[in-house]
């Protein structure tokens, strides 16, 4: 694969919102659309949902993530999308360049026309709960563990207890009592379930695994491994209730308390968010306040269902092609004006060829050194002369100028760039 | 007559079900909000039955594992069975999304096929 300098579409992120959107980009006429993904594969986390129960409303079929995800990446494969993986974006710039560092290529610049975020969501950890107690090993996101037993193959303990309701906490209470383990009581500290019903039915109640509404974890007791953890019940303001503590022996605790939409670039960009769902403001085609970054699925808010992701991504991605390619027609009207003999610069550095129906345009410049005889001033195209006049003499100290009128247009159209000559008449 | 009640697992809407059950026979399901709900509700009165999703050790893959899950739903008591046909395999990479990993999964008449493709992956890469 060679890497473009610039790219009509990128998407950063290979999740269900991202591969949605590269899609839709590529089918609504962008021509080389990029999408970014840090792991070594597509797909994102779908990947390690392997239960189904994904693309009831997409393909109407009750698919596991993989096999959802899969699809996707199909799809985009046979579109001609470019891929670069292993690849994390270090910066992103209001001007929408990218700044990647590739295990392949290395450290790479790209420019996009419009950037599609989708970096998705992060889980809260236990920082973020504040859980006190030592800080023995044992303690996992549901999702981390998940990872561990779906996709490397490693059991992150025997015993557990789950803190939260949240559905890859109940869907891991299922997989982790396949795999053998016990789970002891799963602890939510809301006065309801925080994930969907049937989780609860087909995760929790299937495996006689009890929930436990309005309790959370007091304390995590053990040094070097989680030995136990203390419950305590909770009132309405999640206050401890005294004298209702619990101690639970277990080896492992997994936290099942949220997820955060993942931001980090988004700020860099100067990309606002909204404190409530920690996403980007965005319009109906999902655009941000800076044109042409566009973001979709769980970068913007926290979903419950896959095909809604898709959705957003699909229209994201045809808001970013639209977007591209008004982007693409506007700069392919400018032309670049490039000194040629003897000239050091010229101002204006481009220009746009329909401006000179409007009226005069003002080139102006400097030469490099002085030629103190008779001169002509000359600007061509590649294969046309637009314009030649005389001067007696040209020095560095005095600026030139050379007008371009509107009727030279026909002319300066069939020009890719235009080239300005100082030089001597005996030379001519 | 008895009523049984269930919250349906066929899709994400969560309907609470009422079954009114006649002995061994149903009667009528309420509460449902669509005809998977109804199928869903006469099927767990009777004899329950799960969609399972596992994971089956794969050599020379880019993982170690490979997700697994039967193509259709199988009886809810047979569950530890398949689980313990699914630990009992090995595959080779590759392999092919939906390539079927076990037939008839212990003579329920359903398959546990693949739920992604896995690339193979030589040492060193």
């Amino acid at each position: 694969m060679i890497i473009k300098k610039k790219y009509d579409v990128v998407v950063i992120g290979s999740g269900p919102g991202g591969l949605a959107a590269a899609i839709d980009a590529k089918k609504g006429g962008a021509d080389d659309v990029l999408v970014i993904e840090r792991d070594v594969e597509l797909g994102g986390i779908l990947l390690q949902c392997i239960h189904n129960g994904f693309g009831l409303q997409t393909f109407k079929e009750d698919l596991p993530g993989p096999e959802y995800a899969q699809r996707y990446i199909n799809e985009a494969k046979s579109l001609g999308i470019s891929f670069l993986l292993d690849t994390m974006v270090m910066d992103v710039t209001s001007q929408r360049k990218l700044f990647l560092s590739s295990r392949d290529f290395g450290y790479v610049e790209v420019d996009a026309h419009a950037i599609v975020l989708a970096m998705g969501c992060r889980e809260r950890t236990r920082a973020q709960v504040r859980l006190p107690g030592y800080r023995p090993n044992g303690v996992f996101t549901a999702g981390t563990a998940q990872r561990w037993v779906n996709v490397e193959g490693y059991m992150p303990g025997n015993n557990f207890v789950i803190l939260g309701s949240g559905d890859i906490g109940m869907i891991m209470a299922r997989r982790l009592t396949f795999e053998g383990a016990h789970v002891e009581r799963v602890l939510e500290i809301q006065s309801y379930l925080s994930g969907l019903s049937r989780n609860y039915v087909q995760c929790l109640d299937d495996w006689g695994i009890p929930l436990q509404l309005q309790h959370t974890v007091k304390k995590i007791i053990g040094k070097d491994r989680v030995e136990a953890i203390e419950a305590v019940a909770v009132d309405n303001k999640w206050n401890f209730i005294p004298g209702s503590e619990e101690i639970i022996p277990c080896d492992t605790l997994l936290l099942s308390v949220g997820l955060i939409p993942e931001n980090e670039l988004s700020k860099k960009a100067g990309v606002l968010l909204d404190p409530v769902t920690g996403g980007p403001f965005v319009d109906e085609h999902f655009q941000t306040n800076i044109p042409g970054i566009f973001a979709a699925g769980n970068v913007v808010h926290v979903y419950d269902l896959v095909d809604w992701v898709s959705m957003a991504g699909s229209e994201a991605g045809r808001s970013a092609a639209e977007f591209a390619l008004a982007e693409k027609a506007r700069t392919a009207r400018y032309i670049p004006l490039v000194p040629g003999k003897n000239v050091r610069y010229i101002v204006p550095h481009k220009l746009d060829k329909q401006a000179l129906e409007q009226g005069d345009i003002h080139l102006q410049m400097r030469v490099t050194r002085p030629i103190e005889e008779d001169v002509w001033l000359e600007v061509h195209g590649e294969n046309n002369r637009i314009v030649r006049r005389s001067e007696r003499y040209v020095r560095p100290g005095e600026m030139v100028t050379i007008v371009l009128k509107p009727n030279m247009h026909a002319e300066v159209e069939k020009a890719g760039s235009l080239t300005v000559d100082i030089y001597p008449k005996s030379e001519a | 007559m008895e009523e049984k009640s269930f919250i349906c697992t066929a899709c994400p809407m969560g309907c609470k079900l009422i079954v009114r059950m006649e002995g061994d026979e149903v009667i009528k399901v309420l509460g449902h909000r669509c005809k998977r709900g109804e199928t869903y509700g006469r099927q767990e009165a009777i004899a329950p039955q799960r969609m399972i999703a596992s994971t089956v050790r794969v050599v020379g893959g880019l993982h170690p594992l490979l997700p697994v899950y039967t193509k259709g739903s199988i009886p809810k008591r047979r569950i530890s069975d398949v689980l313990a046909a699914i630990r009992a395999v090995e595959v080779n990479a590759p392999v092919k999304a939906t390539q079927v990993i076990i037939p008839n999964v212990i003579g329920t008449g359903v398959d546990v096929i693949a739920s992604r493709d896995m690339p193979e992956v030589r040492d060193g890469n």
